[in-house]
């Protein structure tokens, strides 16, 4: 549904790229400035998991509709090596890096809708969307 | 044989030059050269062709391809025109020489693709090492300049010192913050240190995560800092991330910000009464025309 773009992440700079785009679509959909900054944060916490912990991913965004509203949608996937815990990264202040451990926590409360799958060994599937009000 | 092929190719190179232009002109209107003048790019292109045809002859010396290339790149002549007119060439050179010759077994028609190809892929490399060069040159000369932008501080007063942050803060960023802040903290003997956030357009966690660093060694050395120029989104985004920046003495604006700095140093700003005094005398321009009056003064008290 919708266009779809993506962005690969490699290097850190490409978290920028990432954000970048994903704060573009979300203007263009009309989103107010709160939540462009809600996105982009959301963004830059999913695509910098991607690059600490699995090394490479993409991050793809979609415009979604439904009958009454329009959102995006932000996909994280990577094949790294997965989180073996689920309940314990949605935990606040829970880390492996030594980082604040705010960032799946927030994501899911700066978005809307928010599901995670993962799988040791395989990788991550991040799915959180944000509709416009 | 190949230099039977070579002195096909350069006997008939007025063909191929003509069937190469055509080509290429036949790619510009469909690309990149929209906005180059006709007149130039026939220039060019003559040139392009000789270039090729002479590195062709000079059995792949590389001097004359190399003048080229500096100057193409100079001129900023896209890659894509490079690359489209070398395979262009190549497909023209190897019709024109199969149409030569008659004989035309596979045996034959691969030995003369080989053949061109061994002439072509030289220049190809050539240029397109050059070109990589030469981006390489530009992104490393910019990133130098980002590295001068990327953590100025500034001494406003005594005590008192200004780190205005803007764009995006990456982990070697953050580093460079780190350094030059405690760095500064100590040369300038600064008591309060103030972090203007206004131009950095993301804070998340890691941003978040660094300025607590940088705080806390700012603090381990004695000083205070203050950050500053958190727009209304920014701090929405914090809550809901949940970090909690309660630590940190935050201000809206760098106005607040200096305002608790002058506090805390025990300064103020007092506003001196009945003391009018032209600004060209203060400034010592002197050339006082207008009486401008309320000049602020900064004191200790």
């Amino acid at each position: 549904m919708g266009s779809q773009s993506y962005v690969t992440i490699m290097k850190e700079w490409d978290i920028v790229a990432a954000r970048q785009m994903g704060r573009d679509i979300a203007k263009n959909l009309g989103f107010g400035t709160v939540d462009q900054a809600r996105i982009t944060t959301a963004i830059s916490e999913l695509a910098r998991n991607i690059h600490l912990y699995a090394g490479e991913g993409k991050v793809c965004f979609e415009i979604v509709e439904s009958l009454e509203h329009k959102g995006i949608r932000v996909l994280a996937t990577d094949n790294g090596p997965g989180i073996r815990d689920l309940s314990q990264v949605m935990e606040d202040g829970f880390t492996t890096s030594g980082g604040l451990g705010a960032g799946l926590p927030g994501v899911k409360r700066l978005m809307d809708d928010f599901d995670i799958e993962s799988e040791v060994g395989k990788g991550t599937k991040i799915t959180t969307t944000k509709w416009v009000r | 044989m190949n230099r039977d092929l070579r002195d096909i190719a350069i006997d008939n190179s007025d063909r191929i030059i003509q069937e190469w232009s055509k080509e290429i002109n036949r790619l510009k209107s469909a690309n990149y050269t929209a906005d180059i003048s006709k007149e130039l790019f026939e220039n060019n292109n003559d040139e392009f062709v000789n270039v090729i045809l002479n590195s062709i002859k000079g059995n792949g010396s590389t001097k004359i391809v190399k003048d080229f290339s500096d100057r193409i790149i100079k001129l900023g002549w896209p890659l894509s025109y490079i690359i489209d007119g070398l395979l262009v060439f190549r497909k023209v050179t190897t019709n024109t020489i199969l149409t030569e010759i008659e004989q035309a077994d596979s045996e034959y028609i691969s030995e003369v693709i080989n053949n061109v190809d061994v002439w072509v892929e030289p220049i190809i490399r050539q240029l397109v090492n050059e070109y990589s060069v030469s981006w390489e040159h530009v992104v490393s000369l910019q990133r130098i300049a980002l590295q001068e932008l990327s953590a100025p501080l500034i001494p406003v007063m005594d005590n008192i010192t200004i780190m205005p942050l803007i764009g995006t803060i990456d982990t070697e960023r953050a580093k460079f913050i780190m350094e030059n802040l405690l760095e500064g903290v100590m040369q300038h003997n600064a008591e309060v240190v103030l972090i203007d956030i206004t131009g950095v357009p993301v804070v998340d966690t890691m941003v978040a995560h660094h300025l607590f660093q940088a705080t806390e060694a700012v603090r381990l050395l004695g000083a205070k800092c203050i950050l500053v120029g958190i727009r209304p989104e920014i701090a929405q985004t914090i809550v809901n991330l949940g970090i909690n920046f309660s630590k940190l003495p935050t201000k809206s604006t760098l106005k607040k910000g200096f305002m608790l700095a002058l506090e805390i140093t025990n300064k103020s700003i007092v506003e001196m009464q009945d003391k009018s005094q032209n600004i060209d005398q203060l400034l010592g321009l002197d050339k006082g025309s207008e009486r401008i009056h309320a000049n602020s003064d900064l004191k200790t008290t």
